[in-house]
């Protein structure tokens, strides 16, 4: 009894229970992204197809990043074009 | 009917070489014949802890490649007969691994051991996909903290679903070894609790591992703690995780904390 009683005022004291709670919270999250299929991954696939029909590109410089706020989450979508990508534009329409 | 299990973290630094090794010798001591294959492959580590890393002169990747026969890569232990070692390469590309050889490897392994322990590497990316894919156990080793508890849960993600039998729809059995276990710490509520992490992987306990001197007495001298020192509380605490691992029910012991008072006063004031 008083082990116990001992053992819970310390518990209290420590810094794991903070660790338990942090850890619970982010692994529900984590859990549930992977158990998605890859938004992103197919996001940056459709719009590099998109864009490469208009535009020749290299396919390692689509970056797509989501970003999770507390009310909004934003897709940012980052595309290096070459120079003189507006010349190509041109003759493509 | 041969078991192939794998040791894995995620999170390196864990304890899996140490607990590769440390559990193989203790199956072995325990009259299993036991492999344990080191996938570490370009940072290989399991030879140097069995103390056979002057005897190597073919690799898993050599045998992979068929540039050399499994009988001429396998090490067999000085101290114990049926204990063998196939070792990693230590300088070849860890692109040289193919999954199909890996997969022939390994079903030749079953033919001639009851166990193939596969040594981890770290991460996620391939080293590590190779070593869980064919398994049909798991050891998920964490320590009490939380980045390795976090890669633990990833690993066991990984486990659920890249491995051949996730894609068979079948399940590979898993355990969670907790090492490095310090009792001082986690009765200070500094370190996770055992329960806690338990709880949040929802995974089976296979055994607790103090952190111990002895671990790295055993490693300087080449010997696996469980044969270097059978008595001392890290061995036996390997061994009994061992039985468990052969379907033996044993009581799991929490390491005690062993401190003199002086020790227990100046612990309580740093803390
Ligand atoms: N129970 C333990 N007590 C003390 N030191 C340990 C214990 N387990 C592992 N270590 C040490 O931790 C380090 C990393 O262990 P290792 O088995 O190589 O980890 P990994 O294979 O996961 O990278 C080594 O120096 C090892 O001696
Ligand atoms: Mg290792």
């Amino acid at each position: 009894m008083s082990m116990n009683l001992l053992r819970f005022i310390r518990r209290r004291s420590g810094s794991a229970p903070v660790a338990r709670e942090r850890l619970q919270i982010l692994l529900a999250h984590e859990r549930g992204l992977r158990s998605q299929p890859d938004l992103l991954g197919i996001l940056r696939e459709e719009i590099l197809a998109v864009v490469s029909r208009h535009v020749v590109l290299d396919p390692e410089k689509v970056v797509v990043r989501m970003d999770r706020g507390k009310s909004v989450s934003t897709l940012e979508v980052d595309i290096e074009l070459p120079n003189g990508f507006e010349k190509q534009l041109a003759v493509a329409s | 009917m041969a078991k192939v299990l794998v040791v894995t973290s995620g999170k390196g630094g864990v304890g899996k070489t140490t607990s590769t090794a440390a559990l193989g010798a203790a199956l072995a001591q325990q009259g299993e014949k036991v492999v344990v294959v080191d996938f570490d492959v370009g940072l290989r580590n399991l030879d140097l802890i069995m103390g056979a890393e002057r005897r190597v002169v073919f690799d898993l990747i050599n045998v992979v490649q068929g540039v050399a026969k499994l009988s001429q890569a396998l090490i067999r232990d000085k101290r114990l007969e049926n204990l063998w070692l196939l070792p990693a390469s230590q300088t070849r590309d860890k692109d040289a691994l193919t999954d199909e050889g890996v997969r022939l490897v390994i079903e030749d392994l079953r033919t001639k051991f009851d166990w193939v322990l596969c040594d981890s590497p770290a991460g996620i990316e391939r080293g590590a996909t190779l070593a869980m894919r064919y398994a049909d156990e798991a050891v998920i080793v964490a320590n009490p903290e939380v980045s390795s508890v976090r890669d633990a849960d990833r690993i066991i993600g990984m486990l659920d679903s890249k491995t051949a039998k996730a894609e068979k729809g079948e399940q590979v059995k898993k355990h969670v070894l907790i090492t490095r276990y310090d009792t001082g710490r986690a009765t200070r509520g500094e370190m996770l609790n055992i329960d806690d992490i338990l709880e949040i992987l929802a995974t089976p306990l296979l055994g607790i591992i103090p952190e111990s001197q002895d671990v790295l007495r055993a490693s300087n001298v080449g010997s696996p703690v469980t044969l270097n020192n059978a008595a001392s509380t890290p061995a036996r605490a390997y061994a009994d995780a061992a039985r468990r691992l052969n379907g033996e029910s044993v009581a799991m012991i929490v390491p005690a904390e062993r401190k003199s008072f002086m020790g227990r006063l100046l612990g309580r004031r740093a803390a």
